[in-house]
């Protein structure tokens, strides 16, 4: 479980750039839900995975991760806990390393590294056997440099490697956002199917309406650095997209007028 | 064209340079840190390398030393950039500058003789071999176990981490990896490496002096640069054995642009034909792949 309580976060604070982008934002995520996170530009869906994944520390409020006080640790301590995809596909891996050095760099995810080899042979049928569940034909590419493989198969290897080794939350900064749709597709079902079956506790940030709907189980609208709603069960069933933009607007009293949310 | 004395002499110092085209890859290449501290750390071994022999210290306990100080130099380097923010090519002209002191009250005076200690060479010289051959033999043993140790140590679960640390420290950072940590193991590594080139160069040379490591950076980085030109390094492997190769290369190139005597170059044109070398050795690649470019185009 991790619970983000009363979080506050301002950007170039004091300077005439100032920009609070997190204003008292709350949200408890239990174990094993799968939270779709929504919200204009500049609501602070990104500031708030980064602050749960220890990129930028919070100036005020607690994030906790599996009874953890995790508010003031930094990222690589956290890792352990936190898994994260990030939206750009070529930031999530390293091109000059092989896909297994990938691998075996996120199969250590939060644990000591020693001076052992770092590609065993043992990890071998492991890093085979999740690639192949890729249908990309990857698990004949082990050796080949990650740079090679197009920003799809990098997004997809990113999202293998994250769920490698267990995690008390599964981050997604708008993972599919880069993607030609056809890719962003396959994407987004290979994620379902990794969090379904492992029971992953997830939370994807999206610029779509519509995904956020369609998959996940709870679905949260993030309105300047708040929540403005947070739906899940049956009140989320068979929700379409205007009745979110209708919601959101009895919520704030406001026009949704983001193209990219109406659009996505 | 070269005597044999020259040859191997150009072998030898070669190798040595080799040692500090390791550092240089593991800071540049590796860890994406410009780090010109080396200018410092390879006199800094010669020093600590020197004054302790002339202390009567063994010459391998005393070039181990001349490794620690190299690594501690590295790690102020790194300290003063992942610690306290400095820009890292500033952070190690810093070091670079402190270091000139740092050796000067380390030697007590600009240089110090060797002739008569005995080095690590020392022992070798009993061998069945031309006295100029013995260097280039032990320093070929010396490089052959620093290559065998750093490429195991770049496969190793920390090296690896070390490896992400550089070209992508968001995703290493994510993967649990002490980004600032690895810097700071690198650059030292790095270091040591130079100061253990530095001692090495003092034993070989008969004398450790403080001007000895102006330029030693230019000279790493033609020997890195050159050497990846000839040997394309798509492993770890292979780009360390560049390293060697690049360091031998130049010093062969040095030594006979300076023996050949229709060129009428001297000693004191080194630092020119240095510039010119690495000009040569960066931009010739490019040239290579054009001219590939322009004939394939030509062939279709």
């Amino acid at each position: 479980m991790i619970s983000a309580t009363d979080l506050r976060l301002t950007f170039g604070k004091g300077t005439p750039l100032e920009n609070p982008a997190l204003r008292g934002m709350s949200l408890t995520v239990n174990q094993g839900e799968f939270v779709t996170v929504i919200g204009s530009n500049g609501a602070g869906k990104s500031t708030f995975l980064n602050a749960l994944a220890g990129e930028v520390l919070v100036d005020s409020g607690q994030i906790i991760v599996d009874n953890l006080d995790v508010t003031k640790l930094p990222t690589h301590k956290r890792a352990g806990r936190v898994a994260r995809v990030f939206q750009d596909p070529l930031a999530g891996t390293c091109e000059g390393l092989s896909i297994e050095e990938n691998l075996a760099l996120a199969i250590k995810r939060g644990q000591r590294r020693g001076l052992t080899s770092a590609v065993k042979k043992q990890y071998m049928e492991k890093f085979r056997d999740s690639l192949s569940s890729l249908n990309l034909g990857l698990e004949k590419r082990l050796g080949d440099k990650m740079g090679l493989l197009s920003g799809g198969q990098r997004q997809a290897v990113s999202l293998l490697m994250a769920s490698l080794t267990p995690s008390s939350i599964l981050l997604l900064d708008e993972h599919t956002a880069a993607l030609d749709p056809k890719t962003a597709a396959f994407v987004l079902e290979l994620t379902t199917k990794i969090i379904e079956e492992q029971k992953l506790t997830a939370l994807m940030v999206t610029h779509s309406m519509k995904q956020a709907l369609e998959v996940g189980s709870r679905t949260v609208m993030l309105h300047q650095g708040q929540v403005v709603f947070d739906i899940e069960g049956r009140d989320r069933e068979g929700l379409e997209v205007k009745d979110l933009l209708g919601l959101f607007e009895k919520q704030r009293g406001l026009e949704v007028d983001d193209d990219s949310l109406l659009l996505g | 064209m070269l005597s044999d004395i020259a040859l191997y002499g150009a072998v030898e110092t070669g190798l040595i340079y080799g040692l500090v085209a390791f550092g240089i890859y593991l800071s540049f290449r590796v860890l994406d840190f410009p780090d010109l501290t080396v200018d410092g750390s390879f006199p800094l071994g010669a020093a600590v390398a020197a004054v302790l022999i002339i202390e009567g210290w063994n010459p391998w306990l005393a070039t181990g030393c001349a490794v620690m100080a190299g690594m501690a130099a590295g790690a102020v380097t790194a300290l003063l950039n992942v610690k306290l923010n400095i820009l890292n090519l500033l952070a190690s002209i810093l070091t670079m500058i402190a270091l000139y002191s740092v050796n000067l009250r380390i030697m007590g005076r600009p240089n110090v003789a060797l002739l008569t200690e005995e080095t690590v060479l020392t022992p070798w010289y009993d061998l069945d071999l031309a006295y100029h051959q013995v260097p280039v033999l032990l320093f070929v043993i010396v490089v052959f176990i620093a290559l065998l140790l750093l490429w195991r140590f770049m496969k190793s679960e920390t090296g690896l981490a070390m490896r992400a640390t550089g070209a992508n420290a968001r995703m290493a950072r994510a993967q649990g990896i002490a980004t600032g940590a690895m810097i700071v193991l690198g650059v030292a590594v790095s270091n040591g490496l130079v100061g253990l080139a530095g001692a090495l160069f003092a034993q070989s040379q008969g004398a450790a002096d403080v001007t000895m490591g102006v330029g030693v950076i230019v000279i790493g980085l033609a020997s890195l640069i050159g050497g990846e030109a000839v040997v394309t390094p798509s492993t770890v492997v292979r780009a360390l054995i560049a390293c060697v190769v690049g360091a031998i290369i130049y010093r062969l190139a040095i030594a006979f642009a300076l023996n050949a005597d229709f060129l009428g170059l001297q000693a004191q044109d080194l630092n020119l034909i240095t510039a010119v070398l690495v000009t040569l050795a960066i931009v010739l690649p490019g040239v290579r792949s054009s001219i590939a470019g322009k004939l394939s185009r030509n062939k279709a």
